[in-house]
């Protein structure tokens, strides 16, 4: 295979379930769409693992900078009263 | 990037490897990190994809429709594992079709097994039994390996390979109980099989010089005489409980040990066979080149169709 000839890179998320989200399971190549769906059928799915599938253009998937993990993440780190635990209430009482 | 920064990389690279944190693919890492796990990833996507031939082989020849059933669900398996494989490594920034052709020039292995012949239907039971017991015993340490989406691969396939192992000790339990034919060409098959299975862990730990870097980068958990002996101990019972005998006088039972103690491996045969004089190295590549060639009109027609219809036929996601 030369390396050209590649047909496009797809991330596939399978829903496992009815009232669970699509997960993240893999990627594969396929050259559009519809042999994306076909393709990630026949390799995430052999056994019953999902009832949707999505696929999505890898080169359509931004992500954050992994370098950038402190300034994007650790904000929320101070600010504990965003936690229920936070707070003081009476213990006999069920709030 | 100057100096000091690498270092300071590295070492925070090493820090998150201790912690047992994992290595995601948009993580800062070596370069020798990561050409480590190119190579060694691509090997065992590789060893997937070769590994559908030696039992695809009988597939036509199966001895019932629930037997071939059986195969065929292992074989599409097999293809499967490579697929997953492939994904994980192309993470790390490589291209697949780049792997795919490094394979099909011999520039990159596959693990020596599946350069073995298939000879009989029984040889279908012991690489279920055997080839993918010690495949499950390899694959289970890697489970646990610093690079996420290797350990994540690994996860799946270890789930799959079970039904793998099982369906051959099975199919070789009928042959062992059948009549005195069936039980010869059992035993055979294994006596074939077992030293293969034993080289399919690597040279022994001190003739292995690339295992002290991968254990620190935590990509190897378990050393490859540890996963040896781990299969034998596990094996041994599995095979008396077949009525089959593993062809090796100096396998017995060490008490203080703990673990049986087995007679020397032929390590000129592995190197052989490594090095491309094995019994089918060459029909192999060949092989999955034809099928790569004969391919290249789907390809094209796949390639031709997505151009003329870009907005193609699937639903939108809601």
């Amino acid at each position: 295979m030369t390396p050209g000839e590649q047909s496009p890179l797809w991330e596939v998320f399978v829903r496992s379930r009815r009232g669970l989200s699509h997960n993240h399971v893999g990627s594969l190549h396929a050259p559009d769409s519809e042999m994306a769906l076909q393709n990630a059928r026949d390799l995430y799915t052999r056994r019953g693992e999902g009832v949707s599938i999505w696929v999505v253009r890898s080169a359509d998937v931004h992500a954050s900078d992994p370098d950038e993990k402190g300034p994007l993440f650790d904000p929320p780190a101070d600010k504990v009263y965003r936690h229920p635990t936070f707070y003081t209430v009476p213990e006999d009482l069920k709030l | 990037m100057p100096e000091q920064d690498q270092s300071q990389r590295e070492r925070a690279f090493q820090a998150r490897i201790d912690a047992e944190e994992t290595i995601e693919p948009r993580d800062w890492m070596p370069e020798r990190y990561r050409a480590t796990l190119i190579r060694q990833i691509a090997q065992h996507a590789h060893s997937e994809i070769i590994g559908m031939q030696p039992e695809g082989n009988w597939i036509t020849r199966a001895p019932s429709l629930r037997r071939k059933a059986i195969l065929l669900a292992k074989v599409q398996d097999e293809a499967g594992h490579g697929l997953y494989l492939y994904s994980a490594a192309e993470t790390l920034g490589v291209d697949r079709g780049e792997l795919v052709q490094q394979l099909q020039e011999g520039r990159q292995k596959y693990s020596s097994i599946f350069n073995y012949p298939t000879l009989t239907w029984a040889d279908v039971g012991t690489i279920g039994w055997l080839v993918d017991g010690a495949a499950i015993t390899n694959q289970l340490a890697l489970t646990h390996t610093s690079y996420g989406p290797y350990a994540r691969a690994m996860v799946r396939i270890c789930r799959e390979e079970s039904f793998h192992q099982r369906q051959g000790f099975e199919l070789l339990m009928h042959l062992s109980q059948g009549t005195e034919q069936q039980h010869a060409m059992a035993q055979d098959s294994v006596n074939r099989w077992w030293w293969p299975s034993l080289m399919m862990f690597g040279p022994p730990d001190q003739a292995s010089p690339n295992s002290a870097q991968s254990m620190a980068w935590r990509i190897k958990r378990v050393s490859n005489d540890e996963l040896r002996q781990r299969f034998v101990d596990m094996t041994v019972p599995q095979a008396k409980a077949l009525g089959l005998t593993l062809p090796d006088p100096e396998l017995s039972w060490n008490q203080e040990r703990g673990h049986y103690e087995f007679g020397a491996i032929d390590w000129d045969e592995f190197a052989r066979v490594v090095g491309g004089q094995g019994p089918c190295n060459a029909e192999r590549l060949a092989c999955r080149r034809a099928a790569y060639e004969d391919g290249a009109w789907v390809r094209e027609a796949a390639r031709e169709w997505a151009a003329k219809h870009p907005a193609g036929r699937s639903e939108q996601a809601a």
